[in-house]
């Protein structure tokens, strides 16, 4: 008897775990959070307790997934009519991938007031070329750099270069001495992009030459585009001995393990890095430009954003967490956890890095082919990244990666095609 | 009697016949019918009738694309058939003559086979590391300096290294084939040809090759579906974009990327994935048709 009590109880338990929902009734509302950082998780968590308390009755659930398989995963879903109600975007046309096609819900400064104190280059990234709305709240923005081991320079005596002759030089020094200046790698074509986005625009004039090829005065066959990117060539002795065949794992591990002494990358590395290696002291640089009074040029990008599925059925709640992420609470938090620039306005950046990051970005110039093509298929990264690879291992010269990204693009870049 | 025999056919057929036409025919109808329409972004549009076919063969940069990843399956076809193969049947000519330690053999020759593919991918990739991998390591140490290279990162390596990757987890299937089909051969074939003084190269000539020609079909119309179908393998050790520069690239990883796009680097086009879906299947039906067909005619029955 005391038996079959038990088991009862124990199955009233269950039923009512099952649906914990129904005893609050309507106003608590669960969402789901899809994103590709499997290594924010932490951070998301903390994060959204803390908006968790401050609103009771909505529940938010951090889902992340791996990077490569989220793509498919997120677009499986929406198509499906699923998915989850905050879904974490890219920017530009990884944003309007999901926004042209009606599967996110517009949001607009009415919906959002916060993003009326967002920079318009930042929500550029958060807008649909198609009918011009906004999508998402920009979470990050990020800036291409060269990070370098302080005790390495130290110890060969080499400083932080002003010129690129002053680079060249310091990586002479480095590898006369029996050491490996840059930990990059070319096997990922992706990481050479980031290569070509730190090395050119001091080459290729920077902003100026984006507005150009973007408003179809010009495109990238110009000698003034494939002169910058041939400055790349001139890097090739200091990499890895068999630098084609290094994977972005490895171009890591070189540089937390003080094994490079460069490292060619984007400004999201910090966190790992120092996660990685508690006792590695490094600094960062812009690159260096041609003549030692030049300010240097620094790509940047709005990294991603939060959006909405236009399909959710708690829009009130997903709008009140999307205006959440949009406040200097939230990218205090933002930045303080993750240690990336928040892309929210007025946050107060404590880490030394950050805020040279920071003021290196007052001459900061549109990543090239993420900002300005990466709108639709076949994407200028698609083909300079391949293209890059042609170029680093021999077998295509720069003129010819610029004509090649050229026709490629000419299939949905008029400009081109004259 | 014939209609409960006929019921029971049916029972038994209609799970796999369900599986197949829910998880093969389903999915090879609908990408059929994707590669017919237009895409934006992920969301189909209007009826385009060929457009999208037209564009991956008009347009630069899809058809250099299909051309070089058609070229790179056909290749690995050609070296898998010339490496893996033609080993495996020496090997299962070897193991079937039961020399010392037969068992153990065919144990180890097995036993890449029965490893993940991820396992195998990570690890021969973890080898051929050019900073921290054993294989060039082992190269200088041997004093063969001129041989260290970034064996998967050179365009002119990268491909040929792969299907010798492929080549060492798979030698144990068609070697144990073979052997099965060596083993089959009635033994009285044989002895009768020995005794009548056959020198050993024709008792394999004569009486082995011919009898085993249904295992050389099933290996031959397997490894064609397999290399042409080829994606784990050069997804999990290079990655979706066939570096470098397209050197590894294949049709099965052309179509991942355009249909489902590049991570932070290429967007997803579902028409031009779809299309080329459809030539892969057009492609692989066709083909092993006709290859099957044709092996089969030079195939002899047991009387």
């Amino acid at each position: 008897m005391i038996r079959r009590l038990l088991t009862v109880l124990v199955a009233l338990m269950l039923v009512a775990t099952l649906f914990p929902g129904e005893v609050r009734g309507q106003e608590s509302a669960k969402l789901t959070f899809w994103s590709w950082r499997t290594e924010d998780k932490g951070a998301y968590d903390r994060m959204i307790k803390v908006f968790e308390q401050r609103n009771p009755g909505i529940k938010i659930e951090f889902v992340p997934f791996r990077q490569t398989e989220y793509n498919t995963i997120l677009s499986s879903a929406l198509t499906g009519g699923k998915g989850p109600d905050i879904i974490h975007l890219r920017a530009y046309g990884g944003l309007d991938t999901f926004a042209a096609p009606g599967y996110l819900a517009p949001l607009d400064y009415d919906k959002v007031p916060e993003l009326k104190r967002f920079p318009l280059q930042t929500m550029v990234g958060a807008r649909s070329r198609k009918d011009g709305k906004i999508y998402g709240v920009p979470f990050a923005t990020q800036t291409l750099v060269i990070f370098y081991n302080k005790k390495i320079f130290a110890q060969a005596g080499v400083s932080v270069p002003k010129t690129w002759d002053g680079f060249l030089n310091a990586m002479k020094t480095l590898k006369d001495k029996g050491l490996t200046p840059l930990a990059n790698g070319g096997k990922e074509g992706w990481t050479l992009e980031i290569m070509s986005g730190v090395v050119a625009p001091n080459f290729y004039g920077g902003t100026t030459f984006y507005e150009a090829v973007t408003r179809g005065q010009t495109n990238f066959r110009d000698p003034t585009y494939t002169n910058a990117l041939a400055k790349m060539l001139e890097l090739r002795p200091y990499m890895p001995q068999g630098f084609m065949g290094v994977d972005y794992p490895t171009m890591q591990q070189l540089f937390v393990n003080e094994q490079a002494a460069m490292f060619i990358g984007g400004a999201f590395e910090i966190g790992f890095f120092r996660q990685q290696n508690k006792n590695l002291d490094f600094g960062l640089f812009a690159a260096p430009p041609e003549k030692a009074d030049q300010v240097p040029w620094v790509s940047s990008y709005a990294d991603g954003n939060y959006g909405i599925n236009a399909k959710t059925p708690y829009m009130d709640a997903a709008v009140k967490f999307i205006r959440w992420t949009a406040t200097t609470e939230f990218g205090q938090m933002f930045t303080d956890l993750l240690a990336q620039m928040s892309a929210v306005p007025g946050v107060q950046i404590k880490d030394p890095l950050l805020q040279q990051v920071q003021a290196m970005n007052r001459k900061a110039t549109p990543y090239i082919m993420l900002v300005g093509f990466r709108w639709q298929a076949p994407t200028g990264s698609t083909l300079l990244q391949s293209a890059l690879q042609g170029m680093m291992s021999g077998q295509m010269t720069p003129a010819q990666v610029g004509d090649e990204v050229t026709r490629g693009l000419s299939s949905w870049v008029d400009s081109f095609r004259r | 009697m014939q209609a409960s025999r006929r019921l029971w056919l049916v029972i038994f057929l209609a799970p796999a016949t369900a599986l197949f036409a829910t998880f093969i025919t389903y999915p090879i109808f609908s990408a059929l019918a994707y590669s017919l329409y237009a895409w934006e972004g992920i969301g189909r549009r209007g009826f385009a009738g060929l457009a999208n076919f037209v564009r991956l063969f008009q347009t630069f940069p899809y058809p250099r694309l299909l051309g070089n990843a058609f070229l790179h399956n056909v290749i690995v076809f050609v070296l898998t058939m010339l490496i893996q193969n033609i080993v495996a049947l020496g090997l299962a000519l070897l193991l079937a003559r039961g020399p010392w330690g037969t068992r153990v053999y065919r144990v180890i020759f097995f036993l890449p086979v029965t490893l993940s593919l991820i396992i195998v991918g990570f690890m021969w990739a973890l080898f051929l590391n050019p900073v921290f991998g054993i294989v060039n390591k082992a190269l200088a140490a041997a004093g063969a300096d001129w041989l260290v290279r970034p064996w998967l990162g050179d365009p002119s390596t990268a491909l040929v290294t792969l299907t010798l990757i492929n080549a060492w987890r798979w030698l144990g299937f068609p070697t144990l084939v073979f052997l099965a089909g060596i083993n089959a051969v009635p033994d009285e074939y044989l002895e009768a040809a020995r005794i009548d003084g056959a020198p050993e190269w024709d008792v394999m000539r004569r009486i082995i090759f011919p009898l085993l020609a249904p295992s050389v079909t099933i290996i031959v119309t397997l490894t064609f579906i397999g290399s042409f179908n080829w994606f784990e393998l050069p997804y999990v050790v290079q990655g979706l974009s066939g570096p470098p520069n397209r050197a590894t690239d294949v049709l099965g990883l052309m179509f991942y990327r355009s249909a489902f796009g590049e991570v932070d680097t290429g967007l997803q086009d579902i028409g031009i994935g779809s299309s080329i879906a459809v030539m892969m299947f057009i492609v692989m039906a066709t083909v092993s048709t006709l290859g099957a067909l044709y092996l089969r005619r030079r195939e002899v029955e047991l009387g």
